[in-house]
């Protein structure tokens, strides 16, 4: 298969406001994604790996995520913690011609 | 009406008092009254006279009474004049002046004289006081001490009990050299043992006053003027002034002269009656009531309204039954409370003692069948509190005898950083541990926030943070490096609150995105969005562009986020006060949306807790009821108690004090949460006292502001801001401090934190002197941000085109 037929379309970009993050319950699977103010898209386990707290309402800055119930802080460039005992599980997005969000569920390497 | 004639002799604390108890109970419908005073002033604070002495209060504060106050109250003060007798059969007192006043019921309240040891050579040829020596006991004996210690070298004062302690620390002021003499083994003996008393000796020359026990003044030397002292050790002692203080005696001349019951002082029943004639009424310093007589204030105070209840029929089966006599006092600065029996009188009493003489502590309780009978504090007085009220009460105490004397906790800071064991938890939210600290610091992390970001120490609820700092400076060596960051308002942008302000003025800048694109080179940092946007709300307010992505979530749902991520919901009530419409409807919300949890909060608004995000658009629609601000970084809740319409106690108006507050400052953003409270009265039920913002109504219609009180996790009393008259007046005074802090305090700094950097007497200038002319600017700037306010319910519940509160979308397809 190709890396295309792994991708799932899943919303036109206008969905995520700039700047912030979304739930989306793609193929069983739950995943946050975000439209960073620069225009960039990530998407990521929906939950925090400390506390389960929901990513998506975090805030966003430039790559930093930080997770709305304790401070725990991540960098969606690398899914690395930069406050934090673990990072957290990237999978590739992008948005096509049309301006629509596709993620790849196979998630990217740590 | 026809009213009796009331005639009072004495004019100091015990008699004014007992007027004011009558006088408060309706008295001056029965009784016409006269008062007989010696001394030519109205009523004084004579425990404050020591105060006067050493020049830490003027004359003119310790009066409790002026002149005016007789006549307001429609008594006649007969001043400077002398009841010589009590013709107890017609019923008539005889002053020395030659006045008749006829009386149907009479109160003897003349105190007490200062007590004269038997000194030979004390006396004048005039029989005065021989020049020099002095007693201390009234104004006129502190204006003539004062007048005469100018220019002397060296006092003597005879007598180590509280009153001599005092005398000499006043004398230390005025430059003298001074020594005490005592008679007795250890000093004041009335309220200490002879090892607190040797304690306070060893304190009391440390300060420079020469301390001598067990020594008997015999003769005062010097011809014309007092030149020294001789003892019966057969030593002497020059001097140029001695002031006698060796205690009290009742005035009960006129009591003996018209055929009372005198003992030690003139005896009376539980009504305050003498025992032989029940028109005649006792109180104070001159009455033994069951074998004691009492020097303290508070029995007088019991005394007075017992006198009081009974006299005007207001209670009249008043008894007195004694008093317990527990004080707390400042001798030279040495801070000591005392209470009860100093020594164990029986086999079976136990006694708990802790002593620390190189500091001048010294703790003793004796303690019978488990309930406290006495109890001895020196030097470290915290918990004189609780062990008054356990005496006065006669509460049993706990079993653990530790924690009577000391407050028993976290590790106080007197323990040294050294000292603290390495797996001390220095940060309780996050449990990390002294040795986890010193291991980052090892590690190479110099500087306070970069240890607390790889710790999360101090990263939970912050209480910890300066214990952190200091420990990691420790670690350091000294060597911490400095943190620029720490004086920016918010880290991601490198200016401090005021150039900020400008730079966002000067540049016009209105929103977060264009504040990081102007001031901080284009970097977005998510963690200092929430700052900036509250920041630029508050200059801008109407005019603030609001970006939703720099809000911390709870503010951009107006709910706050739970544990599992659902959310909380407040609807707003402004004072705590509701109907029953609207718990009607709260209720039919929590039963439609199966709300888990329905719980009061500790600001008095009703919380719905366990809501799913996208219910609560309709929640909100179906409560109908404004949003109760009780998640964000702004105004809170204005906390009331019932205040005058219900509470018996009440002295102002708290409760529509507090629907005025909430409904002026509702959603205001500020830099840290806003707490604040209204009190109807210094009973301070609401604890307005340790809010950031509180109001106390006390006696007179005034109001105090207290500002900068906390009790989270850090805990402070507030400090007042200022007393005013009106509601008016309190809202125009918070909101000046409340504005001046929006503008000037760090982001996530809370009161408590601002007035102790800023400092309240700065504060008070600006905010109430108005010293730099901003006030009027203060007032109107915050009104422009609560004009600018809307409801941020009925916004949401008008449009959710961003699908906010949805908390999970579906896919396309």
């Amino acid at each position: 298969m190709t890396k295309t037929e792994l991708e799932t379309l899943v919303a036109p970009l206008d969905a995520i406001p700039c700047g912030e993050g979304r739930t989306f319950e793609i193929a069983g699977k739950r995943l946050a994604i975000f439209h960073t103010r620069a225009g960039r898209i990530f998407a990521t386990q929906a939950e925090c790996p400390h506390k389960n707290g929901p990513l998506a309402d975090g805030l966003v800055g430039g790559t930093t995520l930080i997770c709305p119930l304790h401070g725990w802080k991540f960098d969606l460039a690398s899914g690395s913690a930069t406050l934090g005992d673990c990072g957290i599980t990237r999978y590739p997005a992008r948005v096509d011609s049309q301006g629509r969000v596709l993620v790849n569920l196979a998630p990217e390497p740590a | 009406m026809n009213r009796k004639n009331l005639v009072v002799i004495g004019n100091g604390m015990a008699g004014a008092r007992a007027v004011e108890e009558i006088l408060s109970r309706g008295g001056a419908d029965q009784f016409q009254i006269t008062m007989f005073g010696d001394e030519p002033y109205g009523n004084y604070n004579r425990i404050l006279l020591s105060n006067v002495l050493n020049g830490s209060q003027q004359e003119s504060e310790i009066f409790l009474n002026p002149l005016s106050w007789y006549r307001e109250n429609d008594i006649l003060l007969h001043v400077g004049v002398r009841a010589e007798t009590i013709l107890r059969r017609s019923k008539v007192v005889l002053s020395d002046d030659g006045l008749a006043e006829p009386y149907d019921k009479l109160i003897i309240a003349t105190g007490s004289s200062s007590y004269i040891p038997p000194i030979d050579e004390l006396y004048a040829a005039d029989g005065s006081y021989k020049p020099g020596l002095f007693v201390f006991r009234s104004l006129d004996d502190c204006r003539e001490i004062a007048g005469y210690a100018q220019g002397r070298g060296k006092a003597v004062v005879i007598g180590g009990g509280l009153l001599g302690l005092e005398a000499a620390r006043g004398l230390q002021n005025f430059g003298l050299e001074v020594e005490v003499v005592h008679r007795g083994g250890h000093l004041m003996g009335q309220q200490l043992d002879p090892q607190a008393g040797a304690i306070l000796k060893t304190t009391m020359e440390r300060m420079d006053v020469k301390v001598h026990l067990l020594k008997n003044t015999l003769e005062v030397l010097g011809a014309e003027r007092v030149a020294g002292l001789r003892f019966a050790d057969g030593s002497c002692m020059n001097c140029d002034m001695v002031v006698i203080a060796t205690g009290i005696s009742p005035n009960v001349q006129i009591a003996v002269r018209s055929g009372l019951t005198v003992e030690r002082a003139i005896v009376v029943d539980n009504q305050m009656r003498a025992v032989d004639d029940h028109d005649i009424y006792v109180v104070g310093e001159c009455a033994q009531h069951r074998g004691n007589v009492y020097g303290l204030v508070a029995p007088l105070w019991d005394q007075a309204k017992v006198l009081a209840d009974h006299i005007t029929g207001h209670k009249p089966d008043a008894a007195y039954h004694g008093s317990k006599v527990a004080t707390k006092l400042k001798v030279m600065g040495v801070e000591m409370a005392s209470m009860g029996v100093t020594e164990p009188e029986d086999e079976r009493d136990e006694i708990v003692q802790f002593t620390e003489p190189r500091k001048g502590t010294y703790k003793k309780l004796v303690i019978r069948d488990g309930r406290l009978i006495g109890a001895i504090l020196l030097g470290d007085i915290s918990k004189a509190a609780y062990l008054t009220q356990a005496f006065d009460r006669n509460t049993p105490l706990p079993d653990d005898r530790l924690a009577l004397l000391f407050d028993i906790g976290a590790p106080s800071k007197k323990v040294t950083l050294e000292e603290l064991p390495l797996e001390a938890q220095i940060c309780n939210c996050n449990g990390v541990s002294k040795g986890a600290l010193i291991a980052c610091v090892k590690s190479g992390k110099r500087n306070p926030k970069a240890v607390m970001e790889m710790t999360r120490a101090g990263m939970g609820c912050g209480s910890c943070k300066s214990m952190v700092s200091e420990l990691i400076e420790w670690a350091c060596g000294g060597e911490v490096e400095e943190d620029p960051s720490v004086h920016y308002y918010v880290p991601g942008v490198p200016l401090t609150k005021p150039d900020l302000i400008r730079a966002c003025k000067e540049r016009n800048l209105h929103s977060v995105s264009a504040v990081f694109r102007e001031l901080a080179g284009g970097r977005e940092d998510a963690a200092s969005k929430p700052g900036l946007a509250s920041l630029l709300n508050t200059i801008w307010a109407e005019e603030y562009d609001h970006e939703r992505d720099a809000r911390f979530i709870n503010e951009r749902v107006h709910a706050n986020i739970q544990k599992d991520g659902r959310f909380s919901v407040v609807p707003q009530m402004p004072g705590g006060v509701t109907n029953p419409a609207q718990l009607r409807r709260i209720a039919d919300v929590a039963e439609k949306y199966n709300v888990p949890m329905v719980k009061l909060t500790g600001g008095q608004r009703i919380d719905l807790l366990g809501i799913q995000k996208e219910d609560l658009p309709n929640i909100w629609r179906d409560l109908d009821m404004p949003s109760g601000h009780a998640y964000g970084k702004s105004y809170r809740t204005c906390k009331s108690c019932v205040g005058t319409d219900f509470c018996r106690f009440g002295v102002g108006d708290s409760t529509t004090l507090a629907i005025r507050i909430e409904n002026y400052l509702k959603g205001i953003d500020s830099p840290g949460k806003l707490k604040m409270a209204t009190a109807g009265c210094p009973r301070n039920c609401s604890e307005a006292m340790v809010k950031d913002v509180g109001a106390v109504a006390v006696e007179g219609g005034k109001w105090e502001i207290y500002v900068g009180g906390a009790a989270g996790a850090h805990v402070r009393k507030g400090d007042i801001l200022c007393v005013v008259d009106s509601h008016d007046e309190v809202i125009k005074y918070i909101s000046r401090f409340i504005q001046y802090y929006r503008e000037n305090a760090k982001y996530l700094e809370r009161t408590y934190g601002f007035v102790e950097r800023v400092g309240m007497e700065k504060i008070r200038s600006i905010v109430v002197e108005d010293s730099e002319g901003i006030a009027a600017q203060l007032e109107a700037n915050l009104h422009r941000s609560t004009a600018a306010y809307r409801d941020p319910w009925k916004e949401a519940v008008l449009s959710d085109s961003q699908r906010e509160f949805s908390s999970l979308l579906p896919v396309l397809q």
